[in-house]
């Protein structure tokens, strides 16, 4: 006890046994923050809530309003009265088409995005560690450092009638297969940079890794020992697959095919260098909202995507994708 | 009788061949049909890769594996007729409880009213009769694991593998549900084969069991016979941590010059004398008893003293004494570990 006694005697400043000194800003802040734990939140979340709520919800709301608007036809000024005239006209036959041919093709790519993510998220997921996992990403990410532009017009050179698929094609004697798969009504065309089967692979190239991402995110939350369950319970590989595997990994294929599907529903540049030309939902609100002026056209256009990816989720989320989250 | 389980000299090593890990190293063992045997180790001393072998997760690197007089050792998985319990219960979070259940069913084609059926009886069995519409996520880990269990019995496995069924339970509950397995195991009479690293669960439940340790079984027998009778030091000091007495000490102590073993609970505390005493390091009350450890020629002897009795102070010296029948003389060396 004595011994006790001298120590707590050498230091003359009662305060200082429990309390430590203060060093500075950082603790004074610290300690702010400690007794006011809702200060540091509000401090953090409202620059990204003005953000969000200012500059991209509200650009969100201007471009729904402007949809309710119409376009008087002969001064072809913006009339700003509320309507649903605009909307009547994505209806007619020319832009039905337009929205028929872009949701067709968004799905066709989500789809193509989806078969081919899967094997290789798989895999990075269950068995690729250390090193082979660095070497995934990078395989993953590689594709978008380099300038989309660069992407889609390289792929056109690739799929060009003089390209390197007509070339190899040759060298392969397998130019009657291009040929085949070229004469198919409506998907086909002269070569694959004039047809939607080019347009569709090159949609698949450009999107793929944001399927791919989300999709080994999901993959990798699936603890092995619930293959192993399912195995020791008596199901086959592919039952342990559709009865596991994908309920499991649904939230993330259900992620990346919102990418993917958006991406390629608002895309604008691609139908323009691969395809036959014809229009899409993009296109056309970069037309009439350019050289056409029509803004509640392309805002109305532009709200197509929204309402079918709200659609799309309410579906997936009844179908219980999201059962496993 | 046919052998539920039988290892032929099997062997799991991994890593590169020419430095294997040795999981398992030239295992033989036999389990009897109907019994409920237990595996039980330190981690990584092999039992869970044993497990792993005959549910066919790991395939054997040599040897034979037969379940029922049957060679299994090219069979996957789904082909066996044996069911787990995973230690992490593994159930599928997207299921219900009901579904969860009649997995096994579904995947072999039942109806779903017949399966529905049989996935009560089992949910009744393992008294959760009313939880069939949960999410496995809404139960508690004692309820998780019934569901587990039931999963796995409804499939009628003739062998049950437990991997370390109770490890993620609370004491309390613990205890009810060794009571609850091996009750179930006597009414339905099948093989339960559990893992665990706890020797008080496995002394308790199982009718034999085997000693793992660096892939090798280092004793098989009745519980009863490896806890009085422990072939190993490593045996002793694993199961019941017995005191391990060198050939010196035990010398000193009126017994042969050879390695032996003896229960805490069966020394008592003595007046030191010249040859055999030693010097009280620490104290640990246990509640019905409190554990002496004290130093004695260079080795830790841990004493049980029952509460009532009176103890030493920490820095006494004292001596031990026993009956000359608890003294357990081991034959060493029998596992390479002397």
């Amino acid at each position: 006890m004595m011994a006790h006694h001298s120590r707590s005697g050498a230091n003359s400043d009662a305060a200082m046994i429990a309390i430590l000194p203060e060093r500075g800003l950082a603790d004074r802040l610290t300690g702010l923050f400690w007794r006011k734990p809702k200060l540091l939140l509000a401090l953090m979340i409202t620059p990204p809530l003005l953000w969000l709520g200012v500059v991209y919800l509200g650009s969100l709301a201007a471009l729904l309003l402007q949809s309710f608007y119409s376009i008087d036809e002969f001064s072809g000024m913006v009339v700003q009265e509320f309507t649903l005239k605009t909307y009547a006209e994505l209806l007619r036959p020319a832009n039905y088409d337009v929205i028929f041919r872009t949701l067709l093709m968004a799905a066709a790519v989500t789809v193509g995005c989806a078969i081919l993510a899967f094997p290789i998220a798989y895999f990075a997921a269950r068995f690729a560690r250390g090193r082979w996992k660095a070497v995934f990403y990078l395989g993953i990410m590689l594709p978008l450092w380099s300038s989309y532009l660069v992407k889609v017009y390289a792929w056109k050179l690739i799929l060009a009638k003089e390209g390197i698929i007509t070339w190899a094609a040759e060298a392969t004697q397998t130019s009657a297969v291009l040929d085949a798969i070229l004469t198919l009504p409506v998907i086909g065309g002269n070569s694959l940079s004039t047809s939607y089967i080019g347009m569709f692979m090159v949609f698949t190239y450009v999107w793929l890794p944001y399927m791919i991402l989300p999709m080994q995110a999901s993959l990798e939350r699936v603890p092995a020992s619930m293959l192993e369950a399912s195995a020791d319970l008596g199901a086959t590989r592919a039952q342990t697959l559709r009865t596991v595997i994908l309920p499991l990994a649904m939230p993330g294929v259900i992620a990346g095919s919102i990418f993917t599907f958006s991406l390629t529903m608002g895309d604008y540049i691609i139908p323009q260098i691969v395809g036959n030309s014809a229009n899409f939902i993009g296109m056309a609100v970069y037309q009439l909202q350019g050289t056409a002026g029509n803004i509640p056209l392309a805002a109305a256009f532009a709200v197509v995507p929204i309402v079918i990816m709200v659609i799309y989720l309410w579906l997936a989320k009844r179908a219980g994708a999201f059962d496993a989250l | 009788m046919t052998a539920a389980v039988e290892f032929q000299s099997v062997s799991r090593h991994f890593g590169r061949p020419n430095a294997p890990v040795k999981a398992v190293d030239a295992v033989d063992l036999t389990i009897a049909e109907g019994a409920f045997f237990a595996m039980l180790g330190p981690s990584g001393s092999g039992k869970t890769t044993c497990l792993r072998l005959i549910s066919g997760f790991e395939k054997p690197t040599s040897g034979a594996i037969r379940i029922f007089g049957q060679d299994v050792s090219d069979v996957p998985p789904n082909r066996r007729s044996v069911n787990t319990v995973f230690q992490d219960y593994a159930l599928f979070p997207h299921l219900n409880v009901r579904d969860n259940v009649a997995y096994g069913l579904m995947v072999k084609g039942m109806a779903r009213r017949a399966r529905y059926d049989r996935a009560e009886e089992m949910l009744s069995l393992v008294k959760l009769a009313d939880y069939g519409d949960r999410k496995p996520a809404q139960l508690s880990g004692g309820q998780r694991q019934r569901v587990a269990l039931a999963r796995a019995l409804v499939n009628e496995p003739r062998v049950l593998l437990l991997d370390e069924p109770l490890g993620a339970l609370d004491l309390k509950l613990r205890e009810t549900m060794q009571d609850e397995l091996k009750s179930l195991q006597q009414r339905l009479g099948i093989t339960f084969v559990f893992v665990t690293h706890d020797q008080n669960e496995a002394l308790s439940m199982a009718d034999s069991l085997a000693v793992f340790n660096k892939g090798k079984i280092a004793q098989i027998g009745t519980p009863a016979e490896i806890y009085a009778k422990p072939r190993t030091r490593f045996v002793a000091d694993f199961v019941g941590s017995s005191n391990v007495l060198p050939p010196d000490l035990t010398a000193l102590l009126g017994g042969p010059k050879q390695w032996a073993s003896l229960r805490p609970e069966n020394t008592r505390l003595a007046v030191p004398t010249a040859e055999a005493s030693g010097t009280v390091t620490a104290l640990r009350y246990l509640g019905a008893s409190t554990r002496v450890l004290m130093q004695m020629n260079g080795t830790e002897i841990a004493v049980l003293v029952p509460a009532g009795q009176p103890l030493p102070n920490q820095g006494d010296v004292s001596g031990i004494s026993f009956d000359a029948g608890s003294l357990h003389v081991m034959a060493v060396g029998l596992d390479g570990e002397a």
